[in-house]
């Protein structure tokens, strides 16, 4: 086995692992850091974000906007303290960003320019077209080609976490190129890998997306955390998922049903005018909007296509210029994908899962609970999100605790005591090798890949979807669990070394499984309605007994225990979310 | 002595053939460039019969298909599947593109698919672009300035200045590009390429970038910058329909300028 020496290791290069490994290389150029990802940085899904990132701005706007913001837009479930801190850090990451080279768009003045997103008070999105992922994903690889204390290792796949004496000791991953097995030995490492949409059949992740690093924290003995809470984002593509960005409603779009009538004014959203009101209609939050597509679905007034039922997001009246300037990409994405130019007709669009709120559970400083183990990004939970994430916070939140992480690993790296038992680290790592020779050496296998994939995205849509039940919720667990099971009989038809991706999909298979595992426990257990988590049987929110973060911890079978931790509350006490005219 | 064919271990042959399923209604021939070192044996080109109506438009969908539920040791690289991460390009019916963004209808015949030209074949469609990277980083292309940026505020930039970099910046190295230039064919070892040269103007043309001068004479050799013949073939197959030929252009007048 290889084994290759450093000092702090981050797995997954997009924002969140690239803003750490720079925050590592200029709090201490001696430390060396090494960047792991399956994908080469600019492949990472970071790239298709498109709305903005949210930071305070503009005069009229203020620190407590947003923390309020926030935290009724997550339905109280998120930890204040650490809201607190992400909106003070914002705009100090957004200014470095454009330090940095960050196209954001400009106003006339020149400075910095915001739009309007759901669920927000005053306009605090800076943007970069409909790009903005893109452009700040290319800023930070760009910006970390300047350290030479960053050495990366692209299209290693990681499988394990190495822990020795219940702390973290770097940990295993596959080069791609010569599916050698590789012990990263590092004395801190932070898990920067991304959600897990894959999980569900209709989604705007990307296919590597596949909650890798979540299955790793958590098979090495880090909790899941409110992972019940999987966002629905309200626009998606029908057919492909693909999405279509909030900012076309910030930018002015609106969305209308079969009659053309703009029906998010019967959920209590509304009334529809005068338009644009902030927090209302089109502006609403996330949750919000995909569950009142479902209800038009039980009431006939969707539209019915091919690819399910949809509704139309009108962008018309903006015009060809304004919709050139501000939206390229959606207008590209609408012609290429559903062969609608939106400047002459209604972009079809459904709900589609987009986020996942919850992960891997960190303190307020990006640490789990082992020792020298890190994450941020999407795959964390730490929690600012709560039940359902502000639209343009999640690149944000990237910048703001991939950095934390960054500097907590490195400080972590430097005072970390004694040296690493290499021979019991050895061992641990060689299991991977065992895990992954016995998968190679299958003969029979009597389950496919493709296959079990399809029966996971399958049962997790009709169970764990918008609106869930009791009897929903059990049938996925005890499939997830039959799933989980079936599993260990999946075997490779491509036994080569070199870049075997059949190899990659059935690790991938392995992760979305485990992460399955716990949404669907999560979900069954909280038994009550908040946020991105609707339940049927159990409509209103529950402060007294689920005012608390869901934690899931390991099972081999699939089953995960699940218990509680009481969100921290600083001085926004659970109240009712309002939004439309009723706010005012 | 000149070698007019491809090295014996090199040449192509005939692979396998995967009739389309039972009952079938819309078939579609694609034949795919097929290569696994560690099998030993020559590249090959298998060929696929697909039932277009039980399939995604797009050469990826169609890709994907074959790989879930035909043969499984399909190697190919993606990920977006929306054209914005640059994983799946590729050479499909004799151009380079993305599989993603490239529909099958548009094709006409048989959909011939092969890796990126003239670049070393890791696997299947899977090239090695480690050069390619490099060659990107070479140009550092990162924001390099002597005045220090506001300490609590954003540079001021004018939207034109602004929009000047909008379609520079917009390359997702994706190598479409610089794998169909000619000149890159024979001289990349020394000659940059359109997507790199595309990148560097990219800060040539940002009003807040301060080292022009350097990056300029960085450029200023026979061979970085002045192997570009104009060819346009990298803006001919650009799939995000990007003008890396005009932004080389363009360099190449703030050199001459630059001699005034």
């Amino acid at each position: 086995m290889k084994i290759i020496e450093t000092d702090v290791a981050i797995i997954g290069a997009g924002g969140a692992g690239l803003r750490a490994a720079i925050s590592v290389a200029e709090s201490d150029p001696q430390l060396k850091v090494a960047l792991i990802s399956k994908v080469y940085p600019m492949r990472s899904h970071t790239v298709a974000a498109e709305g903005g990132a949210a930071g305070v701005i503009k005069d009229e706007d203020s620190f407590e906007n947003h923390f309020h913001d926030t935290v009724a837009g997550g339905d109280w479930l998120s930890d204040q303290d650490a809201v607190e801190l992400f909106i003070h850090e914002a705009p100090r990451e957004l200014t470095l960003m454009e330090h940095w080279g960050c196209p954001w768009s400009r106003k006339p003045d020149g400075r910095v320019a915001v739009r309007p997103f759901g669920g927000m008070k005053i306009e605090r999105t800076w943007y970069a077209a409909d790009k903005t992922g893109f452009h700040l994903l290319h800023t930070l690889f760009q910006t970390s080609l300047k350290f030479p204390s960053i050495k990366r290792y692209d299209e290693y796949f990681s499988t394990d976490i190495v822990v020795v004496d219940g702390k973290c000791c770097g940990f295993t991953a596959i080069e791609m190129r010569s599916g050698e097995v590789t012990y990263f030995k590092a004395k801190s490492v932070i898990i920067a890998t991304g959600g897990a949409g894959r999980v569900f059949p209709f989604t705007t992740n990307g296919a590597i997306k596949t909650g890798d690093g979540m299955a790793m924290a958590y098979r090495a003995g880090v909790a899941l955390k409110d992972m019940e809470f999987v966002q629905y984002h309200p626009t998606g593509l029908p057919g492909t998922g693909i999405l279509i960005t909030e900012g076309s409603r910030g930018e002015g779009g609106l969305l209308v049903n079969k009659d053309g009538y703009r029906y998010l004014q019967d959920y209590n959203l509304g009334p529809p005018d005068p338009w644009p009101r902030k927090k209302a209609m089109e502006l609403g939050p996330r949750d919000r909007l995909s569950q009142a597509f479902w209800h038009e679905q039980q009431k006939g007034r969707t539209i019915k296509t091919a690819d399910g039922d949809v509704v139309h997001l009108d962008l018309r009246h903006l015009g060809e210029a304004k919709i050139d300037e501000r939206l390229p990409m959606v207008r590209e994405l609408a012609k290429s994908y559903v062969g609608v130019d939106p400047v002459y007709d209604p972009i079809p669009v459904r709900p589609v899962i987009h986020y996942t709120m919850g992960g891997i559970d960190t303190n307020i400083d990006a640490a789990t609970n082992i020792p020298g183990l890190y994450a941020a990004g999407e795959c964390s939970c730490v929690s600012i999100n709560g039940a359902n994430r502000l639209g343009s916070n999640s690149l944000t939140e990237l910048l703001v605790f991939g950095a934390r992480a960054g500097s907590g690993a490195a400080e972590f790296a430097k005072a970390r005591q004694g040296a690493i038992n290499e021979s019991a680290a050895k061992q641990e790592a060689e299991k991977t090798e065992k895990r992954l020779a016995a998968l190679f050496a299958k003969e029979k296998a009597t389950e496919s890949i493709p296959g079990l994939r399809k029966e996971m995205n399958d049962t997790m849509e009709s169970g764990a979807g918008i609106y869930r039940t009791e009897d929903s919720l059990q049938a996925t667990c005890t499939k997830m669990s039959e799933i989980r099971k079936r599993s260990a009989n999946i075997g490779l038809q491509d036994k080569s070394k070199v870049f075997n991706t059949d190899m990659a999909e059935a690790l991938e298979l392995d992760a979305m499984i485990d992460v399955a595992c716990a949404m669907a426990n999560s979900a069954l257990q909280r038994k009550e309605s908040r946020g991105s988590h609707q339940r049927l049987d159990f409509e209103a929110r529950d402060d007294k007994k689920y005012l608390k973060h869901s934690l899931a911890h390991y099972s081999p079978d699939g089953n995960p225990k699940v218990d509680y931790r009481d969100v921290t509350i600083t001085s926004s006490q659970p109240a009712e979310r309002v939004y439309g005219g009723a706010q005012e | 002595m000149a070698q007019f064919r491809l090295p014996a271990n090199s040449r192509i042959k005939k692979g396998k053939h995967f009739t389309a399923a039972e009952g079938a209604t819309r078939p579609q021939r694609f034949a795919v460039y097929r290569y696994d070192p560690d099998s030993g044996e020559n590249p090959r080109i298998d060929t696929y019969d697909i039932d277009m109506d039980s399939c995604g438009p797009m050469v990826l969908d169609v890709l994907i298909k074959i790989k879930n539920e035909i043969d499984p040791t399909l190697t190919f690289r993606r990920s977006c599947r929306e054209g914005i991460c640059g994983s799946c390009a590729m050479n499909i019916d004799g151009g380079n593109t993305l599989a993603c963004t490239k529909s099958v209808e548009s094709v006409s015949g048989d959909v011939k698919i092969y890796p990126l030209p003239h670049m070393s074949v890791v696997k299947d469609l899977v090239p090695d672009l480690t050069k390619f990277y490099a060659q990107y980083a070479s140009i550092k292309p990162w924001l390099q300035t002597r005045t220090p940026a506001p300490p609590d505020s954003e540079r001021l930039q004018s939207k034109a200045e602004q929009e000047l970099i909008n379609e520079p910046a917009a390359c997702i190295l994706c190598a479409c590009c610089s794998t169909s230039c000619p000149s890159y064919w024979w001289n990349s070892d020394r000659y940059l390429g359109p997507a790199a040269l595309l990148a560097s103007y990219r800060w040539l043309v940002d009003s807040r970038d301060e080292a022009t001068g350097e990056r300029l004479d960085e450029l200023e050799d026979p061979f970085r910058l002045y192997r570009c013949h104009t060819i346009m073939n990298c803006t001919n197959t650009c799939p995000k329909g990007l003008n890396p030929a005009k932004a080389i252009a363009e360099t190449k007048k703030m050199l001459a300028d630059r001699q005034h």
